[in-house]
């Protein structure tokens, strides 16, 4: 079996103050084999987005390890660490946040080149701006506009392309849908489908629409509190979820059909429930199938059964 | 509307012809960089735009209007607190001198001394909070208490002491003025930078492998350029009359230079016999300290974002 | 059907731009019925918060220009109500909720004194039973320990909690009718759900008319009895959620139903997208607005713009698909197999 191209090892960001930090990631531990896609999903506050930024170094962590095609990002040389910045990128969720208003489309996406110095014939440059728009679905006309002259939708488009412009083996797509409109937002999916599928790169994508991302994920890990509740291959864990906060999200993802939505019966969890002892010891434990959940030795069994 | 009727319609209007959708990523509006629209925005705005020519007259006479002049400011014409007239058109002081002439060369040096001052402060301001901004904890922390410190001691008796020790001249008036005059433009500074450094855009830098300097100079300066620049129009009139202020107290620079302080300064005590001596100078310091905060507050509407459409 | 309680004709609304006159609303007619829940979907910059804005009357006047239509509600046109009128009207009859609960809510007042000054502005009701009410209120949109809720301040709340108070306070003087801009859309899905059954309870015990609006699909799905879809200022189809969800006849629909994927869609498919952007509405063009983002647009929707056509019973549609000389255009596959699957096979 192949290497994953990222693994994570009981990754913790703490906030605020030592002694009564909030633990926005608590010790989670997932990995993202090459050109699969990894949804991570959850709730406002559960944690994804700072997981995500913590990955990729915009966020030091607390504790824990983050190993990058087949590097542990705290051991990098110089060079390397290039390498990390090249070969992991990033895509944002506000397309109007996201672009610095004061460049045009071309100044943005030949940053990256003017940081690492690459590509630095002008006539070189220009065709590889010009073939990052391409890839995109925008045209070379597009290079010398601003970004306030682009539609939402475009303008995610963009941040695609800079997030490509050194073919990336792994990008952190961070609520990348959720700021468009519902028929952009397709545009959008089918695009990065298409781009994993011409260049082989995975992604990590973090949302809290679920029926997006069981249609674009190979597998899902369902954050809450900082913790990864459950994760599986998307179809197991869509139809057989076992973990009650699982269930309970996937309870209340509003279909678009008025007969089933009459239908519905929403679960709700309360943390609560569990009625944990202290003595017991909760961790992520196989179901099966590669799909994991986070339980106790009691509950192990008793959901098992 | 005028639709046709429904029935006049001809068959051969239903021939399918599919979609024009490369029409739809065309670009409707024609390009326009930032700057163009801000001063697109700027000229619609009518006191903007008066103060902006105001302070153009004001200062293309600075620059011309001793030379029209014949005479020169220090020239002592023997026509003793004359009236404005053909030949002296804002009239003579006490000592004989043209008012005209004079009150342009004190426009030289009060504009002088305000831009001067304002530039101080933008270095320092600038560099200090995009340094205090940036790095943030325990050296923000510092660099701002430090700043707070300063404006805690009153501004007034540090210039006067400072002026008194160092002798009133050009130079000591522009130090005194930038002493604690950068502070605001490094407190401005540096919240500007404390909101774009959480900004996707700087993020996105980032994970590209940005350095510091990199964020300052491509994503942080250009971005809070606007707000400096709107600080940096409101300081300059403080400047003015901060400085017309402290040669009203003596302490302007010494004759036989002029600046519009030490004019008025000079005409108050001959108010009623000679009222122009305090009248020209006293208008051109209204005028360029209204002009400035024309043209200030008017591109600070230009350049708010939430009017961008 | 009894008779509307609302009947919006022709509402047209333009805004002054730098860029010049947008036509943000064009010709937009619908009635609300009593005790229905109207949906109105599209994306944004379709019209539709603009629409509902203009019936409370809280478009700012520049750049905001009512250009042409009336609405009429019990029978007198609001838009020649004078700004006292509306006063009278606003939270009384016509009551809104808007889509952030975080700043819908004064931050340093009680809870329980933004319910009840509600009612004491518009009702004639001692404070004690305006309290009274205000405590049935919370209960009614379950705001748990509704008495010791009553005292504290908005930042105590949660933001589902927020949102429930908002309910609370727009339903507070009995209206007639409310209006929902996005109310769940800052919410995370869990707490949406909850929200939406306030909702829904709340409509039941109370005959108010809701007008719901929402470009989320799905929600539409959950609380709506007839739906409006808009799309660049124009109401494209209207109909019952049946009609829209199992029968739809405008492309645009089509459109928007195809690119959702539900939790069944097969991920070897590619999703269904409407290409190309909105156009741009301070020259809107001629013909169907539609036409250029239409796959099988035909000649005529280039050139006229389609009437409202009648599709079934009180089911219209904005499109030349419908005229008698139209070829036959298939309704996608995707459309079908859905109406097939939840009727059962039949038809």
């Amino acid at each position: 079996m192949a290497e994953p191209i990222l693994t994570v090892k009981n990754l913790q960001k703490h906030f605020g103050a030592k002694n009564n930090p909030l633990r926005a990631v608590d010790d989670i531990s997932f990995h993202v084999m090459p050109g699969e896609t990894l949804g991570l999903v959850g709730e406002s506050g559960c944690g994804k987005s700072t997981t995500g930024r913590t990955i990729i170094n915009l966020y030091d962590k607390t504790g824990g390890e983050v190993e990058f095609d087949g590097r542990n990002n705290d051991r990098l040389s110089r060079k390397e660490q290039k390498q990390f910045h090249q070969k992991l990128q990033m895509i944002f969720q506000d397309p109007y946040a996201s672009l610095n208003p004061r460049m045009t489309v071309f100044e943005i996406l030949e940053e990256g080149y003017d940081i690492h110095k690459l590509y630095k014939k002008k006539k070189e440059r220009r065709e590889k701006i010009y073939g990052l728009l391409e890839s995109v679905g925008l045209n070379r006309e597009h290079a010398n506009r601003y970004p306030h002259e682009f539609s939402g939708g475009q303008r995610q488009r963009i941040g695609i392309a800079r997030a490509l412009s050194f073919d990336p083996k792994l990008i952190i797509a961070d609520e990348p849908i959720s700021a468009l409109d519902v028929s952009i937002q397709a545009q959008v999916v089918n695009m990065m489908k298409n781009i994993q599928k011409e260049r082989g790169l995975a992604y990590l994508f973090i949302a809290h629409d679920l029926s997006m991302v069981k249609y674009i994920s190979d597998r899902i890990a369902v954050m809450y509190k900082g913790k990864i509740m459950e994760i599986g291959e998307a179809a197991d864990l869509y139809e057989r979820p076992v973990h009650p906060y699982t269930k309970s999200l996937l309870s209340a993802v509003p279909q678009p059909d008025p007969h089933s939505e009459k239908g519905r019966r929403r679960i709700s969890y309360d943390a609560g429930m569990h009625e944990y002892t202290e003595d017991e010891e909760l961790e992520l434990r196989d179901f099966g199938n590669n799909h994991l959940v986070y339980c106790s030795k009691k509950e192990y069994d008793s959901w098992k059964a | 509307m005028a639709d046709k009727n429904v029935s006049e319609l001809q068959p051969s209007d239903f021939e399918i012809v599919g979609n024009k959708t490369s029409e739809t990523e065309t670009l409707a509006r024609k390009s326009i960089s930032f700057w163009g629209e801000v001063s697109r925005r700027f000229i619609k705005n009518k006191l903007a735009l008066i103060g902006f020519i105001t302070l153009a007259i004001i200062i293309i006479g600075a620059i011309c209007g001793p030379w029209i002049s014949e005479f020169t400011y220090r020239q002592q014409n023997g026509d003793y607190n004359m009236a404005p007239n053909g030949t002296y058109w804002f009239g003579t002081d006490d000592l004989g001198r043209d008012i005209f002439t004079r009150v342009w060369i004190g426009a030289r040096i009060s504009i002088f001394i305000g831009f001067a001052a304002a530039i101080i402060d933008l270095i320092i301001g600038v560099a200090w909070g995009a340094v205090a901004g940036l790095t943030g904890g325990r050296t923000d922390e510092i660099m701002m208490r430090i700043a707070d410190i300063l404006t805690a001691i009153p501004y007034l008796l540090v210039v006067i002491i400072l002026l008194v020790v160092m002798q009133p001249g050009l130079f000591p008036m522009i130090i005194a003025l930038s002493l604690t005059g950068w502070v605001n433009m490094a407190r401005i500074t540096r919240s500007e930078i404390l909101k774009l450094k959480n900004q996707e855009y700087v993020l996105a830098a980032r994970t590209l492998g940005a350095n510091n300097l990199h964020l300052i100079k491509r994503h942080l300066l250009p971005n809070a350029l606007g707000a400096i620049l709107v600080t940096m129009t409101l300081t300059i009139p403080t400047a003015i009359f901060t400085e017309a202020f402290l040669s009203y107290l003596g302490l302007g620079v010494p004759a036989p230079l002029a600046s519009w302080g030490t004019m008025a300064n000079d005409g108050y005590p001959a108010l009623a016999n000679a009222p122009w001596r305090l009248f020209f100078p006293g208008v051109l310091i209204c005028l360029t300290i209204f002009a400035f905060n024309a043209v200030g507050d008017g591109l600070r509407d230009a350049l708010d974002p939430k009017l961008r459409k | 059907m009894n008779e509307p309680i609302l009947q919006m004709k022709n509402l047209e609304i333009d805004f002054k731009t730098y860029a010049g006159t947008v036509k943000a609303v064009r010709k937009v007619s619908f009635d609300v019925f009593e005790g229905e829940t109207l949906a109105i979907v599209g994306e944004s910059g379709s019209g539709k918060s603009v629409t509902n804005q203009a019936i409370m009357k809280l478009l700012p006047q520049p750049p905001a220009i009512y250009a042409g239509g009336e609405i009429l509600f019990g029978g007198n046109n609001l838009l020649e109500k004078s700004e006292k009128q509306m006063e009278r009207i606003r939270g009384n009859e016509i009551s809104m909720i808007f889509q952030d609960p975080m700043t819908s809510l004064n931050p340093t007042m009680k809870i329980g004194k933004q319910i009840t000054e509600v009612m004491l502005k518009h009702k004639k009701i001692s404070s004690g039973d305006a309290k009274k009410r205000a405590l049935e209120l919370m209960e009614l949109v379950g705001i748990p320990s509704p008495k010791k809720r009553l005292n504290q301040y908005p930042h105590e709340f949660s933001g589902g909690m927020r949102q429930r108070v908002v309910i609370a306070i727009a339903l507070a003087a009995d209206p007639r009718l409310l209006i929902a801009d996005e109310p769940t859309t800052a919410l995370d899905v869990t707490i949406q759900a909850q929200i939406l059954e306030v909702m829904k309870d709340v409509q039941k015990n109370s005959r108010t008319s809701i007008i719901f609006i929402t470009h989320d699909l799905g929600v539409v799905a959950n609380v709506a009895d007839r739906v409006a879809v808009m799309y660049a200022g124009e109401i494209v189809e209207i109909g019952s959620v049946d009609d829209i969800f199992y029968n739809p006849q405008h492309p645009y629909t089509w459109g928007l139903l195809g690119s959702m994927p539900d939790m069944n869609a097969d991920k070897k498919e590619e999703l269904r997208t409407i290409p190309g952007s909105p156009p741009n509405l301070v020259d809107p063009p001629r013909g169907d607005a539609f036409a250029a983002r239409n796959p099988r647009a035909m000649k005529i929707d280039f050139e006229k713009s389609p009437p409202m056509f009648e599709a079934g019973k009180d089911h219209y549609a904005k499109t030349w698909r419908l005229h008698p000389d139209a070829p036959k255009t298939e309704v996608p596959e995707i459309i079908r197999d859905r109406y097939i699957q939840y009727n059962g096979g039949d038809q």
